[in-house]
């Protein structure tokens, strides 16, 4: 097998690969970093890399390889390597958060996904770039540049973790860490044709994701199969005591549940305000003929109501500005990141932590700070910030509802393809119409995973699916989600991905 | 600094009432930190009691200390609280460097602990009953060093230290109901109900309870009313009064400067004050508005804390005799006099006292050894008796040499001696120093017959009935056997040596 076939096999493959000896861990690196190198940097290139860990995943391979060679036991996905959205913290490597706030900040601690990734023996490429602070749709708000769409460049990857699904689908890893607060790894994975995972909140520790909105944010898998995200779900899942809000339940049985394979009985649940109008029609075409394949396995399909979903995009844009505005606070410049001095006057604490605020923030970032400072203010509390949490109560009540009458339920995972580079980045709130029917899965605490559709007639660019499954229940999302990628792969005749134009091949060494 | 014009305090108490109110925050001696597992200790070097949750670094997330949930519980329950069966954190948000987070994690609408009450007793033995709002959980904050500058202040300031070893140190907030109707006795209350609640947080041991290392730290409010008048007067909030005798007389110095200001028909201003211990005033210190806008919202970080009635029963049965009733109890089995019994308290020697007499000595016996050989020696060592190195056993040991008749009162302070200086157990010093009384006539009778000798005259005034002067030869035999004789031994054998009948 090719290098350039190895790099697109699914981590899957690539494990078996490595057990049976036909390859070696180094090599698997080190063809993904080729691969880095070759289509990541320059003008043109994917520029989903901030960094690049190549000495690192190298000797993690090469260790793999010793141990394997030596007969040690060794997790399933040993020596198959993984980039890390930059808002993860790692030691040995820089966490920007895709701010120039903390350019250059080595973190002193692993995350805690990051100890569980290093614990299975899993080489890190590198770190992935974001909208800063996990703040976009579209990875636009990246101090660093924007990463580009592997199947448009001039396009953009989603966002936030547009770097993660950009990285996946170019091939440059076969696995990526998202974080996902209102579809920060579902609309990037419906936009690049890759899959994306954000688990039920709990089920995989926060600790050293940096915190955008705490009582969303949500750290999850990205990936080309549906398969290969619920492996790595398993990796980075379970009880974490650093992590007062993680469960207690083991991550255990996902893969089990992709390798199913029926749906036979199941009832899947068609959410009726998250289709339709507002909805471009080539994602119309792909949802509805991936509710047919799903009711030809075997699956009854139902229409469901969800009335207060409507609320969900207000309600989203009051809490997570709020929290962001407090969990954003810590930033000032005293004890890290990046500290600026006043130009003029006097030099007080309060004037630097202003002037340094002022400097290191981009606009979106501040945006969120004001709007959350000024829901969360006396006065006006009540109206914003209780009022938000009251709708999410009703969507709460709305997926209760629902999953008493169905399994899963099913919709677009965004309303559009993706839209061009710089198209909306002036346009905040058509922006954050991107995330509209992803926001319920985060202010309800369900699980929900994005596959690929196919792609939309009138452009050709890549449609998302998305199933929503109760809380706890993400081993339903594996289950359905494997059927449909199956039948839809089947009609295909192979990945989607197979039918992204080939990326050039740039002379840059690696990227920055 | 302007010096603020004051009423003197009987002409205040003449024309006002004063309500107060205490805000007193308590630092418990937990191992961890509120929400970190990094170490609880005071004193290590600046920043080295740290982890990346209480530097507030990029990532980090909350987890609650159980220990320190217990040990608010434990103060609730002291303060006859209601304990909450479900309560939540949230976050106080203000820039501070001191404030890793800018945002204190505290509790808010839903105290852990809330409702209670403490009687306090005055000095006179009146009984005066402080209702307390609410007891709930918080973290502190580093600590902030202003170098340079004249006041010590942040204002004025040539740069800030901070040393976040205190940053997340588990606090508990008690904070009182308006306390009305203590009239001209408020500075007393002040500093008794202060010294009751860090008697009670001592006594539970959650606390080290030190006022000096800022372990129990007191915020006094004050305001004043004309008499009849129902509604509040404007209060003023005097910050970090960290002594007794400070809450007492800042306290009483509100209620004068109040008074001036009040009596001048000007609005006393809504801030905090800052207390100054070398001039015994207050001054002013920032606005302060109930409309201060914290920002306050649920932490969503930390799940809501539940409180099954077995784990607060549990702990009530922990709880430690009430120290009032304790004292109560302590004072009758040992039948000291009030005035000895305050002293005894006044010097916290109560559980030195109770140790001894547990250990064996009489409560007389005790008292006698702390309150006056350790106590005088604690004191020209500086340090508290407590602290001299004395344990009670020695006491008991030493008391028990003394009516064996061993060694005698003197000889028992030269064994003191011994202990202090590390040479063994009261038993060893008196063997190892040869202080035992010398019983042995021979030598005695030698010793007599020299200081016979050496008074010719005084040995004719015994001899002609005038017994009272042989005083004067038990002397010279004490001296010249460096105080290891039995006096009373002494002064038979002198007798008879006289032939004179005693």
């Amino acid at each position: 097998m090719s290098a350039n076939e190895l790099i697109r096999s699914s981590a899957a493959v690539m494990a078996a690969k490595l057990a049976a000896g036909e390859v070696t861990s180094v090599e698997l690196v080190q063809a993904h970093l080729d691969r880095i190198a070759a289509v990541d940097g320059g003008d043109r290139g994917v520029h989903a890399f901030l960094h690049v860990n190549t000495e690192e995943a190298l000797a993690v391979a090469a260790d793999v390889d010793a141990r394997r060679a030596a007969g040690e036991e060794l997790h399933e996905l040993a020596g198959v390597p993984i980039a890390v959205k930059d808002l993860i913290v790692t030691k040995g490597q820089p966490t920007t958060a895709g701010s120039k706030f903390l350019e250059g900040w080595m973190s002193p601690y692993d995350a805690t996904v990051i100890k569980k990734l290093r614990a299975a023996r899993m080489p890190i490429l590198g770190k992935t770039n974001l909208d800063e602070f996990a703040m976009g749709s579209s990875t636009e708000h990246s101090a660093y540049g924007p990463t580009r769409n592997p199947w448009d460049l001039d396009r953009i990857p989603g966002g936030s973790g547009g770097g993660s699904a950009a990285a996946v689908a170019a091939f440059e890893a076969p696995l990526a860490l998202g974080t996902d607060t209102g579809g920060s790894i579902r609309q990037p994975g419906a936009v690049t044709g890759t899959v994306g995972v954000k688990p039920t909140y709990g089920a995989v520790s926060r600790y050293g994701a940096i915190a955008m909105a705490s009582s969303l944010d949500q750290i999850g898998p990205v990936s080309r199969t549906v398969l290969d995200s619920a492996l790595l779900q398993e990796v980075i899942g379970g009880h974490d005591p650093f992590d007062s809000t993680s469960l207690s339940d083991p991550s255990t049985g996902l893969a089990a549940a992709a390798r199913l394979g029926n749906v036979e009985g199941m009832k899947i649940g068609i959410i009726k305000e998250l289709h339709g109008e507002g909805y471009q029609s080539g994602v119309e075409t792909r949802f509805n003929e991936s509710l047919e394949l799903l009711r030809g396995a075997g699956a009854e399909i139902i229409e469901i109501s969800c009335p207060n979903f409507g609320y969900a995009l207000g309600a989203y844009y009051l809490i997570m500005p709020s929290e962001a505005s407090s969990n954003l606070a810590k930033f000032d410049g005293v004890r890290f990141g990046m500290r600026t001095l006043p130009t003029e006057g006097s030099i007080t604490i309060e004037r630097v932590m202003s002037a340094t605020r002022a400097a290191g923030f981009g606009d979106e970032v501040k945006r969120r700070i004001i709007l959350g400072t000024y829901a969360l203010s006396a006065g006006y509390y009540d109206a914003y910030y209780g009022s938000a949490q009251k709708v999410r109560t009703l969507i709460q009540r709305d997926f209760a509802a629902a999953f008493a009458q169905v399994d899963v339920l099913i919709s677009p995972t965004t309303p559009t393809t993706a839209f061009k580079l710089g198209e909306k980045i002036d346009d905040p709130l058509s922006m954050y119409l991107n995330d509209v029917a992803t926001i319920p899965a985060n202010l309800a605490g369900v699980p929900g995973l994005t596959l690929p559709g196919g792609l939309a007639d009138e452009d050709g660019l890549p449609v998302g699916i998305q199933l929503l499954a109760p809380a706890r229940e993400d081993a339903r999302l594996y289950r359905v989600g494997a059927v449909l990628e199956s039948l839809l792969e089947a009609q295909w005749g192979g990945p989607l991905l197979d039918r992204a134009p080939a990326l050039a091949q740039n002379s840059a060494k690696e990227a920055n | 600094m302007s010096v603020d014009t004051i009423l003197s305090f009987e002409e205040a108490m003449e024309k006002y009432d004063p309500v107060l109110g205490f805000e007193v925050h308590v630092e418990l001696n937990t191992k961890t930190k509120m929400f970190s597992s990094a170490p609880n200790e005071f004193g290590d070097a600046p920043n080295t009691n740290v982890n990346e949750v209480c530097l507030g670094l990029p990532g980090v997330l909350p987890v609650v200390n159980k220990k320190a949930v217990e040990s608010s519980i434990l103060i609730g329950l002291a303060l006859n609280c209601k304990i909450a069966e479900h309560c939540t954190f949230a976050r106080k948000q203000y820039f501070y460097p001191d404030t890793p987070k800018n945002f204190q994690t505290s509790q808010y609408e839903d105290p852990i602990c809330y409702d209670g009450w403490l009687d306090i007793e005055l000095e006179d033995g009146t009984i005066f009953r402080v209702e307390i709002e609410r007891a709930h959980m918080e973290e502190d904050a580093g600590k902030l060093t202003h170098m340079g500058g004249a006041t010590g202040r942040i204002q004025g300031a040539d740069f800030s230290l901070v040393d976040y070893n205190r940053s997340g140190v588990p606090l508990v907030e008690i904070v009182t109901k308006p306390i009305e109707g203590a009239g001209s006795r408020a500075p007393e209350l002040a500093k008794a109900y202060v010294a009751a609640v860090r008697e009670i947080v001592k006594n539970l041991g959650v606390s080290d309870a030190k006022m000096e290392r800022g372990n129990v730290r007191c915020d006094a409010n004050v305001s004043l009313r004309p008499y009849g008048q129902e509604k509040f007067g404007t209060r003023t909030e005097t910050k970090n009064v960290n002594s007794l005798r400070a809450v007492e007389n800042a306290v009483k110095f509100e209620i004068q400067r109040h008074g001036a200001v009040l009596d001048s028909g000007v609005k006393i201003i809504q801030e905090t004050r800052h207390w100054h211990e070398d001039t015994k005033s207050t001054t002013s210190g920032r606005p302060k508005s109930d409309a201060d806008d914290y920002r306050y919202f649920p932490e969503p970080d930390l799940v809501p804390i539940v409180t099954t009635s077995e784990w607060v029963e549990e702990l009530r049965s922990r709880l430690p005799e009430p120290p009032a009733a304790r004292r109560k109890r302590l004072q009758a089995d040992w039948g000291y006099t009030d005035l000895e019994f305050r002293d005894v308290v006044n010097a916290a020697l109560l559980d030195e006292i109770e140790e001894t007499v547990t250990a064996g000595a009489s409560a007389a016996a005790a008292r006698k050894w702390w309150m006056g050989e350790i106590a005088r020696r604690a004191k020209l060592a500086d340090v508290d008796p407590a602290a001299l190195g004395v344990s009670p056993a020695v006491v008991v040991e030493i008391e028990k040499l003394i009516a064996s008749g061993a060694i005698n009162d003197k000889l028992a302070r030269k064994v003191l001696d011994g202990v202090l200086e590390g040479e063994g157990t009261p038993s060893e010093i008196v063997a190892k120093r040869g202080l035992a009384v010398v019983s042995d006539d021979a030598p005695l009778q030698k010793a007599i017959d020299e200081a016979l000798a050496a008074q010719p005259d005084v040995a004719a005034k015994i001899r002609a009935g005038k017994i009272q002067a042989v005083g004067a030869i038990v002397g010279g035999v004490m001296k010249a056997t460096r105080g290891q004789a039995d006096a009373g031994r002494v002064r038979e054998l002198i007798l008879a040596t006289l032939g004179v009948e005693g």
